[in-house]
């Protein structure tokens, strides 16, 4: 099998690399860049725990291979944080105790964004329908809703 | 996963002589059940031929009483499609109601006929429509396509362009999902062109079916008061999920339930 040249925007840095067709996202983001903040849960697409944005929007990085993100761009949860302060939507989480053991977080935040970029004033029903891709085994999901609240509020108000 | 070769061509044509000349080459379009299936090791193909770059392949028009959803668009550009939500709003519902919404942001409605989930939602749908399904070198009507689990009439190294639908006087779809994997335990789809109407199952057999009797029934008289329990139990799946008679219930009970809210 022979290896391929992609090139690929991570975080607003450009990589230009050769890799094996069958690499996943999530495997060159962990393994090649050492961003382990994006994390490998169920690895079947089902628990969200890997998730990234790629165009605004959440996309599940355990099911895309690099080779078809070719000449795109993707972000991180390392990339939240900008001047040393946190994200809103992270800064929520905090404040609300939006999480226990912490595995699913930045997935949930990742996809909590991605639905404040789409709906900036979600209600719970809209909220809680938008989490059915990502899983969480700690919180029941109550802390996780007022986390999103907040950070969709401080979000709307920082524009 | 075990390692392909990967290709990413421009044209429908490259795309099928890069299919001629591989070992055993499969299509990728969304990938949501080609490559889960590739990580389990279930399928290993030589080489991934990625349709995605395919100009042409992504557009959703409407001609008089017409709509044509290109192939690779994805169910979230399917739910959120002015022309749909006008023409077949419960179309949008349907496609909004597949996965997750990253499941949807990659998963493609060509994807999912071509891959012929029985549990899957479109293909239950697109046989209920009057709909034809384009493909790069003839056009095959929906009640001709879907021949078995997982199976179509598509020939190996067909390509689907275009879905074509005539839009309906109504169209519901209703499932019973399983709570993890969003596929339908059983599905009801419902279109009715003037007094003409076909009553599909999803999930509950080992391919989309017409369900005859209630078809008929409904076409006489648009109302609830159904025949029941007229698909027979031979026919109909059994897993951890749901009994036969479950299903069987279930069919009759989102059929009424379909006619009900609307």
């Amino acid at each position: 099998m022979h290896e391929i040249s992609i090139k690929i925007t991570i975080n607003e840095k450009n990589y230009e690399k050769s890799i094996l067709p069958n690499t996943l996202l999530i495997d060159f983001l962990r393994e090649e860049l050492g961003l382990t903040g994006t994390h490998v849960g169920c690895d079947t697409s089902q628990c969200g725990a890997c998730m990234v944005l790629h165009n605004n929007e959440a996309l599940k990085a355990c099911s895309i291979l690099v080779a078809q993100l070719n000449n795109q761009e993707i972000t991180t949860i390392e990339h939240l944080q900008k001047d040393n302060k946190l994200h809103p939507m992270q800064n929520a989480f905090r404040n609300n105790h939006g999480l226990q053991c912490g595995f699913c977080t930045p997935g949930m935040i990742m996809s909590a964004i991605s639905l404040i970029n789409e709906n900036n004033s979600p209600t719970e029903e809209e909220i809680r329908k938008h989490l059915e891709g990502n899983l969480c085994r700690c919180t029941g999901y109550q802390n996780i809703v007022k986390s999103i609240e907040e950070g969709a509020k401080d979000m709307r108000e920082k524009g | 996963m075990y390692n392909f070769n990967f290709h990413s061509p421009n044209t429908i044509e490259e795309a099928i002589n890069i299919y001629n000349g591989s070992e055993e080459p499969k299509f990728l379009a969304g990938g949501m059940t080609l490559l889960a299936s590739m990580k389990q090791r279930l399928i290993a193909p030589s080489d991934l031929i990625d349709l995605r770059n395919i100009k042409d392949l992504s557009e959703i028009s409407s001609k008089e009483n017409h709509i044509t959803i290109g192939s690779l668009c994805t169910h979230s550009e399917v739910s959120n499609n002015v022309i749909i939500k006008n023409k077949i709003k419960n179309l949008a519902k349907l496609a909004n109601g597949i996965g997750d919404p990253a499941v949807r942001k990659m998963g493609t409605i060509g994807g999912s006929i071509a891959n012929s989930d029985p549990a899957a939602d479109w293909p239950a749908a697109i046989l209920a429509l009057k709909a034809n399904i384009k493909t790069n070198n003839r056009i095959i009507l929906n009640r001709d396509l879907f021949i078995g689990m997982f199976e179509t009439s598509l020939e190996e190294n067909e390509i689907i362009t275009s879905i074509e639908i005539q839009v309906p006087d109504f169209f519901d779809y209703i499932k019973f999902p399983n709570p993890a994997s969003r596929y339908a335990i059983v599905g009801v789809a419902i279109a009715k062109y003037d007094s003409n109407v076909i009553v599909t199952v999803s999930g509950a057999s080992h391919k989309p079916f017409i369900a005859d009797a209630l078809s008929e029934s409904l076409s006489k008289n648009f109302s609830s008061n159904i025949p029941l329990k007229t698909i027979s139990l031979d026919e109909l799946n059994e897993d951890i999920h749901a009994s036969a008679e479950y299903r069987a219930n279930l069919i009759d009970v989102l059929t009424k339930k379909i006619i009900n809210n609307n």
